[in-house]
């Protein structure tokens, strides 16, 4: 087969077609690479080094995620030296930001024995950002890892409302000289909020909700079905809480959407409820 | 290559724009034929900025170009379709230069699109209400037809016409026989055969005289020929055209009956209002899209109190009207449905349950549904051939003139929906109000400034309304939405010349006069 690659990962032989990256064919072969910043419907951003791994013959580690495969190619992805790298990622990222959130990053911490405790210095501890009623921003949160700005720009949502501006340390994501999001391009669609895997970009009410106490995730049903707007179609994820819509989200496997909405199917849905809201007050 | 036609995806429908620009981004150019420079406008390769209403000026004088230039596709037209010498002849005065100086389009642009169009391996068209709400809407659609014909950009993936539906189930609902002269399936009223098939499965007799469109039905009010009227889930007092006209035939009813998920101004003004109270978020059906594609809908939620939802509701009049009609649930309606449409056939609850929707035709259970239509014209013999329309430019219904000397267009906004009632109060940082875009050009003419209160006038009646000074749209022509009918009822102002076959008004051309009244927004 002229489109196929034959090569090796952690001692076993692999055939993948040509094109697959070291991430996907890893996972075909059983042994998945950790990742943060990767995102299945987002060009690979080769942010966050969590995913590592050593490849024969190349001085560094290589970014299993956007790295293709090639002929002969011989992978280790659990070795000694793969395993301290991401380890030092882990901490390196969960020392300075608030890692509460971020499922992705606790895991890669448990799994690499991390002690971000041992790191100390600096944290991006900062003010919560809640410039506008539909999202709110919690940088304290933000590991830098590119989705949002992928989202915004030409891999969804062709906004490009925001970026990452600033270097080093004080490299963070900014709309523009800081403004407040009302002020910027944003069109308020939520797909940062969508692909944001620390929490940094969260609804408004789901951040409401947790600052009350009152979020609760084992008590939240989740229901497919296809949102009430415009004829595209869009696939819904409904999350109720006390027969109360209190996220919307979308399957990012759903074809029409790949998990992405517009302002209106993510956010207008108040007047599900507005009856109800009323009679509360 | 993606011509769009009067659609401002970006901001109408935004995920199906995020997809353009997949394509975009591969490579297709994105060509944008609109009046205003909308959001969508400003993302495309080029910007085709037309005159309101010179559509079918332009789009015959890219046929011109496209024959005399030699990019037809002859063996597409000689195999799949009829009447080509008839088009030819009819679009043999549309030379560039005539409709540069109808529409306001250069020469060369138009003939750059022409042959941008002709030439792409694939190119398809999409339009929405740009196209469609005019008074002669069916012909600005033929005329679109006319190129894919010309051209063969048509059943083959990446060709095609695609009307892009507004709303999340118009596609469904007309498949289902909301149509005056359609059984579900778009099966004729006026077919015998057809019509033999649901007198059997529903035991009645069915009239095989088509029944009237939504404009024909108002003038029918006003006539007093209707005398009750049941409106579902619409807002027609607010949403139709010349909104001044639409209250004198509603007061003329005996009863009116609303069933709607809010207090619209419509059931303010209903004999009896039935509370449906359940939003897509308590309903269990399907809805189909744009792209035929048919898709569970699940109830989330539950509806407050004693709320029924739409079937129940439907059911238990016909019940009280003395009719034995069994409480059966959308799946067995649907069942129902399956059984005499053709196209939703293999289409089962369980299929749409292990899959995101199917798209019709889907002729039998298994069937994969059908993500291209019309591929039979690639046939060696098609059967029936697809005739050419051939079909004159003719100026908006209302001219503009010395007391009226703007074009008024209107649309929609992308944090808002139709007229507000699904999307307002939900937190959006935008102004929760109408704004009159107005180009600079203008604004120095009425020394108008940003903010400042205009008063739009119409031959029909009146708003007042703030300006937003903007390169949006050409001089003198302006734009509003009608999100915000409470405080600015657009549709005062809008005409109701209708074309009368499709029923649509012409939203997208009233004439109208701007006067600055001493009042800050």
């Amino acid at each position: 087969m002229g489109n196929d690659v034959t090569m090796t990962i952690d001692g076993m032989t692999v055939t993948v077609p040509y094109g697959t990256t070291i991430r996907a064919a890893a996972t075909m072969a059983g042994h998945p690479v950790p990742t943060l910043c990767w995102h299945e419907h987002l060009a690979p951003a080769n942010a966050c080094r969590a995913c590592v791994v050593e490849v024969e013959g190349s001085r560094t580690l290589v970014a299993a995620c956007s790295r293709e495969v090639e002929p002969g190619m011989v992978v280790r992805t659990t070795s000694e030296r793969v395993q301290r790298a991401r380890r030092v990622v882990a901490e390196l990222l969960a020392s300075a930001s608030d890692a509460s959130l971020a499922p992705s990053l606790e895991a890669l911490c448990r799994d690499t024995g991390a002690h971000p405790e041992n790191w100390g210095g600096a944290t991006w501890h900062q003010p919560v950002r809640d410039d506008n009623g539909l999202y709110v921003r919690d940088y304290a949160k933000c590991i830098l890892c590119y989705r949002c700005v992928e989202a915004c720009g030409d891999q969804a949502q062709n906004t490009f409302a925001i970026s990452v501006a600033g270097r080093g340390f004080h490299a963070h994501i900014d709309a523009g000289w800081d403004r407040a999001m009302p002020e910027s391009d944003c069109v308020f669609c939520g797909n940062c909020v969508a692909v944001c895997p620390t929490g940094a970009l969260i609804d408004r009410t789901e951040w409401t909700l947790r600052q009350n106490g009152q979020w609760d995730d084992a008590a939240i049903t989740t229901t497919d079905t296809v949102c009430g707007y415009c004829g595209v179609g869009c696939g819904l994820t409904l999350h109720v809480l006390d027969n109360r819509i209190v996220k919307v989200t979308s399957p990012p496997d759903h074809p029409v959407t790949h998990g992405m909405l517009c302002v209106k199917g993510r956010y207008a849905y108040q007047y599900v409820q507005q009856e109800e809201a009323a009679g509360e007050d | 290559m993606i011509l769009l036609v009067g659609s401002n995806a970006a901001e109408t429908h935004p995920i199906l724009f995020q997809h353009i620009m997949k394509g975009v981004r591969r490579g297709a150019q994105l060509l944008v034929i609109d009046p205003r420079r909308t959001m969508t406008a400003a993302k495309a390769h080029e910007h085709i900025q037309l005159a309101v209403g010179s559509d079918i000026a332009l789009l015959n004088a890219m046929a011109h170009v496209i024959i005399r230039d030699g990019l037809i596709h002859q063996a597409f037209i000689d195999r799949a379709t009829d009447g080509y010498e008839a088009f030819k002849d009819s679009v043999a005065g549309w030379t560039p230069e005539r409709a540069a100086a109808v529409s306001g389009v250069p020469v060369t642009q138009i003939e750059h699109v022409a042959r941008t169009y002709a030439r792409a391996d694939r190119a398809m068209i999409a339009w929405t209400l740009g196209i469609t709400e005019h008074h002669n809407a069916v012909d600005h659609v033929f005329a679109l037809i006319n190129l894919a014909l010309l051209t063969g950009h048509v059943g083959r993936p990446g060709t095609g016409l695609n009307p892009l539906r507004g709303q999340n189930n118009v596609q469904g609902g007309g498949d289902m026989g909301a149509l005056p002269d359609r059984l579900p399936g778009f099966q004729p009223v006026g077919d015998e055969s057809a019509r033999r098939r649901f007198e059997t499965a529903w035991g009645v007799t069915l009239s095989a005289r088509p029944g009237l469109n939504q404009s024909q039905m108002f003038e029918a009010m006003r006539e007093g020929t209707i005398r009750g009227l049941y409106v579902i889930g619409e807002n027609p007092l607010v949403s139709e055209a010349n909104s001044g006209h639409i209250v004198e035939a509603f007061n003329r009813l005996d009863a009116l009956i609303v069933q709607d998920v809010v207090m619209t101004k419509t059931a303010a003004r209903a004999d009896v209002v039935f509370p449906a109270r359940v939003s897509f978020a308590e309903s269990t059906g399907t809805y189909t899209n744009s792209e035929r594609r048919v898709q569970l809908v699940r109830a989330a939620r539950r509806g407050p109190g004693e709320s029924r939802d739409d079937l129940w509701i439907l059911s238990a009049l016909a019940r009280a009207l003395g009719y034995d009609w069994p409480t059966v649930s959308a799946a067995e309606v649907f069942d129902e449905m399956r059984a005499l449409v053709p196209t939703y056939r293999g289409i089962t609850y369980e299929a749409l349950e292990a899959s995101r929707g199917i798209q019709w035709p889907c002729p039998s259970e298994g069937h994969p549904g059908t993500p291209v239509l019309h591929t039979r014209l690639w046939d060696e013999v098609v059967t029936p051939r697809v005739s050419f329309q051939p079909v004159e430019w003719v100026p908006p219904a209302e001219p503009v003139d010395s007391r009226y000397p703007f074009r008024l267009t209107t649309g929609r906004r992308l944090a808002y929906f139709n007229t507000g009632v699904q999307s307002r109060a939900y937190g959006h940082p935008d102004p929760e109000r109408e704004w009159l875009e107005l180009h600079p050009d203008d604004a120095i003419t009425l020394a108008v400034g940003e903010g400042d209160m205009v008063r739009v006038s119409s031959r029909r009646g009146q708003v007042v309304v703030p300006v937003r000074v903007t390169t949006s749209v050409p001089p003198g022509t302006v734009f509003l939405s009608f999100h915000f009918p409470d405080e600015t009822p657009t549709n005062v102002l809008s005409i109701d010349a209708t074309d009368p076959r499709s029923g649509t008004a012409e939203f997208k051309a009233a004439a109208v006069r701007i006067e600055r009244v001493n009042e800050r927004g």
